[in-house]
């Protein structure tokens, strides 16, 4: 394949990454806006959505039906898991903000665990509802001008076309949710100043409640859209953690905006750079790009300077 | 000039907001100054910036003739400047003989026996003898202000400012607090930044008087009283006097 | 008072001792790993428990260690002594860094950025395959094993050396901590911007205590490297930093003697549920919600608060 061909596909394998990756930080980015504390149990949310969607697709009877199934109700389980966690423990420790992240920590070490000993350690795949392979055409300059090919190997499946669709509409919702109704109203008032919306008879543990079950919700959402493409497994978590953390830093944290450019920055530039460099390289570049963000520019590298 | 302390144009803003402006302001050594004002006057941004707490938009300080604006606050410590805080700010966790130990430490270094005497004699000085071995945290709201004003001493500046010392105390502790200092200022120089007018007029050489950001007056007691200008501003209100 | 203190942290050390002659083989073992372990705990201790700043990296410093002894000597023959010098070294050498660095931020942003250095040097170990063996690490042969003549295959020396070894990192702590440099120390985690306004640098401090639990955390990487002739990527991975963080928060963060304690306790609470399930990090995960929840204190904290309170 030619370079240009191939760059587009790793561009498209990007925009899939960038996708899923979005809904994840997307999450992380909620709860710590709203709630000012860093979850780190966020990838073992996304890993049981992963899991969960293997199991919840076998119960179903697999196929297409499976997965519409897990689609539904593996976001919504993994929910309610996060709401009984943040009830049960977050609310315990105050949302104090060190408290919270060895409280999570542990957290994430007993959904790790419980998965592996529920789950087991083999990484298990959901087929795709529906996997067409559709050839992308490119443009070649012949002789008579430009003129349309199908280069061998530039294609991309029908799936993965819907994983990013799927992304686009539910992070459009969420915008819609947080900007133009009620709750979203709610949870922006939290977010600025948590004692006085408390004063104005908002109910602030309910609100973060939500709030965590929706973080947690968005990242088993991105964990069921990955199974057909990526297997479940129950170690699938860290990584995951780390390249939302990586989004989330970078685009400033608790900006849902900055969130989603930085995501489809990060996407993209990892499927193209993983290309030139070995992923170890690229994974070591990244860490230590956040790290040195949040060291100069805590605001992240599109939020304004604090004050 | 034998100032020990004196700032010129100092400025500071928030968000465009002028706090202070342009303040020329000097201090003799031995003396007890207040600063008063109306709340919002820009008194504790004033001596925030004095102390390093926060950084001028303009001007300069300088102490015992050296320029100190661009130093970090503990560099001003050392050099001879102790601060109370407004909130009380004490170790609350730590016994109090540890907090006033803590302040006395930086200047007797590890001399474990010379640190204690330190201590115990500031203790005794500020009527804490009995309280070392409690909580600083634990104590009542008139002892912890008694801490703070502890620490202040236990390391022997030549300046020390308080930022409203009296705030909240009992009016048999403010007497026994005037005594305190009076018997302060014969070591050091005393910057005091109080709302009780009574403690004023009974304490200071001299009286500063800040408004909107800006020195409206200065002078000696009897000439403050005496200003319509203050009065207008300040005294006029009533409302702390 | 200071006789109280002597007696408490002395007779710990001449129990160790004594349980050298009665312990059975496995758990003789077993308490020369957590001695070793427990002088990590004690440098993390420094950092989380006097100093107030929670770090999420720590591992990095004791795998710094662990190959800044194991490399030299594995590659260039460079004998065991300078080789356990040179651990420490990297590791110090690594935490001013990583100090410098991180000491801009605080609070949550200072665990990230310490998590995230921590990250990036453990996928540089596996990058730098070549000279670390990545994944498979290396192993020690054991006739490089020889610390002034002291073969360390020999369990019995292992033993002695890890109680030297730990009686050091116990007694230096004591000192530290107790010493004027400890005193600013507790006074930045309690209340930084008065110890600031009565003339401390915090920054200076906070630095200081990171190079030296850096030292801490490498020498016992170092140790632990040499006692037992394998140096790995493992001890880099993000569970080595929790680890410390679980040890010193169940032993009783800013006490002494609480790490051992917290070391002793986890390390057979795992010992005996890996025997039950693969799973047994699920114990730690327990604890760790645990702790959070009602026993912020931790152990030696609790004894601490009800009973002792002149315990360093």
């Amino acid at each position: 394949m030619e370079f240009g061909p191939y760059l587009m596909l790793a561009a498209l394998e990007g925009a899939v990454t960038a996708a899923v990756l979005a809904l994840m930080a997307a999450g992380l980015s909620l709860v710590f806006g709203v709630m000012r504390v860093v979850n780190v149990a966020h990838g073992e949310f996304y890993m049981l959505g992963a899991v969960l969607a293997f199991v919840v697709a076998g119960m179903a009877g697999g196929g297409a039906l499976g997965f519409v199934a897990a689609l539904v109700a593996v976001p919504l389980i993994v929910g309610a898991l996060a709401v009984a966690a943040d009830v049960t423990v977050l609310k315990r420790v105050g949302y104090d903000p060190e408290r919270t992240i060895v409280a999570t920590i542990g957290i994430l070490y007993i959904l790790q665990q419980v998965t592996l000993m529920g789950y087991g350690p083999d990484a298990r795949p959901v087929a795709a509802p529906f996997n067409q392979r559709i050839a992308l055409p490119w443009v070649e300059w012949g002789a008579g001008g430009p003129s349309l090919y199908w280069p061998w190997g530039l294609s991309i499946t029908s799936y993965k076309l819907f994983v990013i669709g799927a992304a686009v509409v539910v992070l459009a919702l969420l915008w819609i949710l947080m900007t133009r109704t009620r709750i979203g109203l709610v949870m922006r008032a939290t977010q600025l100043d948590r004692e006085t919306a408390q004063a104005f008879g908002i109910p602030v543990e309910r609100v973060y409640a939500l709030v965590f079950g929706l973080g947690a919700g968005l990242a088993a959402l991105a964990g069921v859209l990955i199974v057909p493409i990526q297997q479940a497994h129950y170690l699938m978590g860290g990584d995951a953690l780390l390249l939302s953390f990586i989004v989330v830093i970078i685009g400033g944290l608790g900006s849902l905006p900055g969130t989603l450019i930085a995501a489809l920055l990060i996407g993209l530039s990892d499927g193209i750079l993983s290309v030139f460099f070995s992923p170890t390289l690229a994974k070591i570049v990244a860490t230590l790009l956040v790290a040195l963000v949040l060291v100069f520019r805590p605001q992240g590298l599109m939020g304004k300077p604090a004050r | 000039m034998s100032a020990l302390l004196s700032t010129r144009a100092l400025s500071k803003s928030f968000a465009g907001l002028r706090a202070v402006h342009e303040v020329d302001f000097d201090l003799e050594p031995g003396e007890i100054r207040a600063l008063i004002g109306p709340n919002g006057a820009g008194k504790t941004t004033f001596v925030s910036m004095l102390i390093g707490r926060v950084a001028p938009t303009s001007g300069t300080i300088h102490f015992e003739g050296r320029d100190i604006t661009r130093l970090p606050a503990h560099a001003r410590v050392r050099l001879g400047m102790a601060y109370t805080f407004q909130i009380t700010s004490v170790f609350a966790r730590l016994d109090v003989a540890e907090n006033v130990a803590l302040a006395a430490r930086r200047r007797l270094g590890g001399d474990r026996a010379a640190v204690a005497r330190e201590t115990a004699a500031v203790l005794e000085r500020v009527g804490l003898a009995g309280h070392g071995d409690a909580l600083a945290g634990d104590l009542s709201y008139g002892h912890q202000r008694l801490v703070e004003l502890a620490m202040g001493l236990a390391q022997a500046p030549r300046l020390l400012i308080l930022d409203e010392p009296t705030q909240g105390l009992a009016e048999g502790e403010i007497a026994a607090f005037r005594r305190l200092i009076r018997d302060v200022a014969a070591e050091a120089t005393v910057l005091l930044i109080e709302h009780n007018m009574g403690v004023v007029m009974a304490l200071a050489d001299r009286i500063t008087v800040l408004d909107f950001g800006e020195v409206l007056a200065e002078g000696s007691p009897a000439e403050i009283h005496g200003s319509a200008a203050v009065q207008a501003a300040y005294l006029g209100t009533g409302a702390d006097a | 008072m200071n006789a109280r203190i002597l007696a408490l942290h002395g007779g710990l050390l001449a129990l160790l001792l004594a349980l050298h002659f009665v312990l059975p083989v496995y758990h003789h073992g077993n308490l020369a790993r957590v001695m070793v372990l427990a002088c990590y705990a004690i440098g993390y201790n420094l950092l989380f428990g006097y100093t107030g700043l929670l770090s999420l990296g720590h591992a990095m410093f004791f795998a710094a260690g662990m190959y800044g002894m194991g490399m030299p000597l594995y590659h260039l023959g460079l004998g065991a002594e300078l080789a356990f010098l040179a651990g420490i070294a990297a590791a110090g050498g690594l935490a001013l860094v990583v100090g410098l660095l991180a000491l801009r931020t605080v609070g949550v942003a200072f665990m990230i950025v310490t998590l995230m250095f921590s990250q990036a040097f453990y996928l540089a170990i596996l990058l730098a395959a070549r000279w670390t063996r990545g994944d498979e690490g290396l192993v020690l042969a054991g006739a490089d094993r020889v610390l002034f003549g002291l073969d360390l295959t020999d369990p019995d020396i292992r033993y002695l050396l890890a109680l030297g070894l730990f009686a050091l990192c116990l007694s230096a702590a004591l000192w530290l901590v107790r010493r004027p440099f400890g005193r600013v120390l507790v006074a930045i985690r309690e209340n930084p911007e008065r110890a600031e306004l009565l003339g401390y640098d915090i920054f200076r401090h906070k630095l200081a205590a990171v190079v030296l639990s850096g030292m801490f955390s490498g020498a016992a990487g170092a140790a632990y490297g040499l006692m037992f002739g394998y140096v790995g990527a493992s001890f880099a991975e993000v569970h080595f930093s929790i680890f410390p963080l679980l040890w010193v928060l169940l032993g009783g963060a800013g006490t002494v003697i609480g790490p051992f304690f917290g070391v002793l306790f986890m390390f057979y609470l795992i010992d005996i549920s890996s025997g039950l399930t693969p799973a047994y990090m699920l114990v730690a995960g327990v604890a760790l919600v645990l702790l959070t929840l009602f026993a912020p204190q931790g152990l030696v904290g609790e004894v601490r608060r009800r009973w002792l309170r002149w315990l360093p």
